[in-house]
């Protein structure tokens, strides 16, 4: 008997995963994919990890299914480029136990540095993707996603969205299915890609991609729901669910296959529709195909390739009128902001006194970017902090770097900072690079890592200890100093940038959300000995504003107590008190 | 028909949970519940936004411009900023607070004055100040129990329904706490 209950797509997910047997799981942390891989944790039946990287992660997903069990590795969609290099290559060897890769694309921009479509990745590896539209679906599809798998010998993407992974719904329960694991039997042919065994592989994936493209006519996951012929829809995911809002009895091609799809399907649903909208969020995937075989359908030139979707552009679209009845009130913006006790408002406070500019990365760190603390300059992706300061020495000299640094988390650097430490090594930078040591995962809601000492699973391990490392790839000055510290993290910044060798400054403090990191005391102004300077409202505090005479105030309940603001106040207008 | 709540507020503040619980105490009464939530980069201290809709079929999980019944924000400039959500007749309750945003703090912005007033021209606006509830209660962080507790009657179920809930949902440590803090919220109402 099925059990319902409700629960988050990315939760879902995880249930699919243990329902359909799956052994292994990978992954590296990213909005909105995170939490998958912290459900699918809680499963004992599932080895489960945080790999350094997404391309570890999969080549750890493809190692167990060459072993013969199913497999999973998770990321978001600028994870999956990290991963490219092993996707496009697996595609050509195949699977022998099933392997899925779920990639969470964000289409929106609620917590990435770009926007761009699963799918067209995956149609250049030649990878099948399958599409779900809530948490049902979610469950239900991943185990149609192994059987693909194994089916067609391929591994399959799991697409999701940010509205889909982070929303919630019902969903009906199963028992897990234990899976017997596959032999394995060597085979060159299948297994090791030198150029003899991929050109013949090559005409595999070909061969494969066609089957199933083909099949995927019949498939259960896409589905024809004939209602209205006057109107009708090719869609797929969180968009299906905007269509169904809007015109709940218009005809709808609903794919769950998104990759291939079906030639058969769209002909016969064109066939019987007057109108044929393709309502598919980011890039016209479906559309161009579609408008390749020739048929006549209304897609990107009255919707759009940015943001989400929404019920109400489609009213615009098709109505010329949304539900809106009252006009949008100019507000004040509130854009995400440090923490207040968070050890980079620290450090940011020091580079932002030193006039330095900081090449960024990713992570909570990159809100140093904002006023008032504005010292990041650049934030791209993983790792590139390094790599582009590197790029700007060489490129315009060492003067050129005297008031830059690189700033990249503990996570981050491990992520793939430490490739491009090694370059700055090998091609004698003398560069200084900060590594904010906060000892977590900190934006995407607070993962271990290979540093931290614990693993997903929550047991003990050896915690890789980052100056040792740096030390032993040749950085010649290696520096560890407390995040709090602004004296002594002033000196060493400004004897770093000046000297010509190549330093890593490690600021130790832990992220002040974890358990336990709260500080003893919180701060309190005295609104007789300040002066109104607002030199302690540079720092960005969310606690701190002034009062109606300019003097300031601290907001006691939002203090963490790090006493960053007294150690700027020259007045001692502020004091820590017990909590 | 569909019921369209949003919860507005800046990160840390509690919404998801109180969402959370909107939601189990409408899938508990045998609604079709769907709830959309903010994860990532939004929660640190910026403007965050969730939604819970429950009927008899829910398809979308957000709601969308001109379609809340109810918005329940925990900060006044939060308030403002989506107000134009609501329906026509929607209900907009309001803890009576204000945070300001950075943009303000550097005074780049000024804080709008008079937020609840102009509102109030527009929509039906009901407010507590539920952090001085919370704060006599002992805890500063029962605040989204208050908030919640003085919109339920604006959404409906009972207040047993609701209760069993916020006990259900808390960490279990804070059980007694929440539950009278939801009590003085419902109350307040009155």
């Amino acid at each position: 008997m099925a059990k319902k209950t409700i629960m988050l797509g990315n939760e879902a997910i995880a249930r699919g995963a243990y329902e359909a047997g799956v052994k292994l799981s990978s992954a590296y942390p990213g909005t909105p994919s995170t939490e998958i891989s912290e459900y699918l944790a809680k499963y004992d039946e599932i080895y489960t990890e945080w790999a350094p990287n997404e391309k570890v992660a999969t080549e750890v997903a493809i190692g167990a299914s060459f072993s013969g069990v199913r497999s999973l590795a998770c990321m978001k969609h600028v994870g999956l480029n990290v991963a490219s290099d092993p996707l496009y290559t697996f595609a050509y060897t195949g699977v022998n136990g099933g392997s899925v890769i779920v990639v969470a694309d964000d289409p929106g921009l609620a917590s990435s540095q770009n926007e761009q479509d699963t799918r067209m990745v995956a149609r250049s590896a030649h990878v099948p993707v399958i599409e779900p539209s809530d948490s049902q679906e979610a469950k239900d599809f991943m185990k149609i996603a192994y059987e693909i798998s194994e089916e067609y010998d391929t591994p399959v993407i799991f697409r999701t969205t940010t509205k889909l992974a982070h929303s919630q719904s019902a969903v009906e329960l199963y028992d897990r299915v234990e899976v017997t694991d596959k032999e394995y039997s060597r085979n060159v042919g299948k297994y090791v890609m030198m150029p003899a065994s991929a050109i013949a592989r090559h005409v595999v994936v070909e061969a494969r991609e066609n089957r199933l493209a083909k099949d995927a006519a019949t498939l259960s996951i896409n589905k024809m729901e004939m209602g209205d012929t006057k109107v009708g829809f090719i869609t797929s995911g969180i968009a299906y669910q905007y269509v169904k809002e809007v015109c709940p009895n218009a005809s709808v091609l609903k794919l769950g296959l998104v990759n291939p799809i079906s030639k058969e399907l769209i002909a016969d649903f064109c066939s019987k529709v007057e109108t044929v909208y393709v309502f598919e969020e980011l890039e016209p995937v479906i559309e161009e195909q579609v408008r390749a075989w020739g048929f006549d359908v209304k897609g990107k030139e009255v919707f759009t390739r940015q943001g989400e979707y929404s019920a109400n552009l489609l009213k615009r679209v098709l109505f010329g009128n949304d539900d809106c009845v009252f006009e949008k009130q100019e507000s004040p913006n509130r854009p995400p902001i440090l923490c207040p006790g968070c050890p980079h408002r620290s450090v940011y406070s020091v580079l932002n006194k030193l006039k330095i500019h900081a090449s960024g990365d990713i992570g909570c760190y990159t809100l140093g970017a904002v006023p008032p603390l504005g010292v990041v300059d650049t934030c791209v992706c993983m790792g590139a902090s390094i790599s582009a300061l590197h790029g700007m020495e060489k490129g315009k000299g060492k003067d050129y770097i005297k008031n830059w640094v690189a700033v990249i988390g503990d996570s981050t650097f491990l992520h793939t900072g430490i490739n491009s430490l090694v370059n700055m090594v090998y091609n004698k930078s003398t560069a200084t690079v900060m590594i904010l040591d906060n000892r977590t995962t900190g934006m995407t809601g607070h993962q271990d890592h290979a540093a931290t000492g614990k693993t997903l699973k929550g047991e003990e391990t050896y915690a890789i200890d980052l100056a040792e490392l740096c030390r032993a790839i040749g950085v010649p000055n290696v520096i560890e100093v407390n995040a709090f510290d602004v004296k002594e993290l002033e000196r060493i910044v400004k004897e770093s940038t000046q000297s010509d060798e190549l330093t890593v400054i490690i600021t130790k403090a832990p992220c002040v959300l974890l358990k336990g990191q709260k500080f003893p005391s919180v701060c309190k102004a005295n609104p007789e000995a300040c002066k109104k300077c607002g030199m302690c409202l540079k720092i960005g505090c969310p606690a701190i504003t002034r009062n109606q005479d300019g003097t300031i105030k601290i907001d006691q309940t939002m203090c963490n107590g790090c006493g960053l603001c007294k150690s700027y106040c020259k007045f001692n207008a502020i004091e820590t008190v017990e909590r | 028909m569909t019921k369209n709540i949003m919860i507005v507020g800046v990160g840390g503040q509690g919404t998801l949970l109180t969402s959370r619980i909107i939601g189990k105490t409408a899938l508990e009464a045998g609604y079709d519940v769907k709830i959309s939530e903010v994860h990532g980069m939004a929660q640190r201290g910026g403007s965050v936004v969730t939604f819970v809709r429950y009927g008899e079929k829910v398809a979308e999980p957000v709601v969308e411009e001109g379609q809340a019944d109810v918005i329940i924000a925990f900060e006044r400039l939060e308030a403002q900023r989506y107000s134009h959500f609501l329906k026509k007749d929607g209900v907009l309750i309001v803890n009576d607070c204000r945070i300001d945003p950075m943009t303000v703090v550097i005074g780049a912005k000024e804080y709008p004055e008079g937020i609840l007033e102009n509102l109030k021209k527009n929509h039906k606006v009901y407010s507590i100040d539920g952090q001085k509830i919370a704060l006599s209660l002992g805890n500063s962080k029962v605040l989204n129990s208050v908030v919640l507790g003085f919109a339920a009657p604006y959404i409906g179920f009972t207040k047993e329904d609701w209760l069993s809930v916020v006990e259900a949902t808390v960490p279990p440590k804070t059980i007694e706490i929440n539950k009278k803090a939801f009590v003085e919220g419902f109350e307040a109402t009155k």
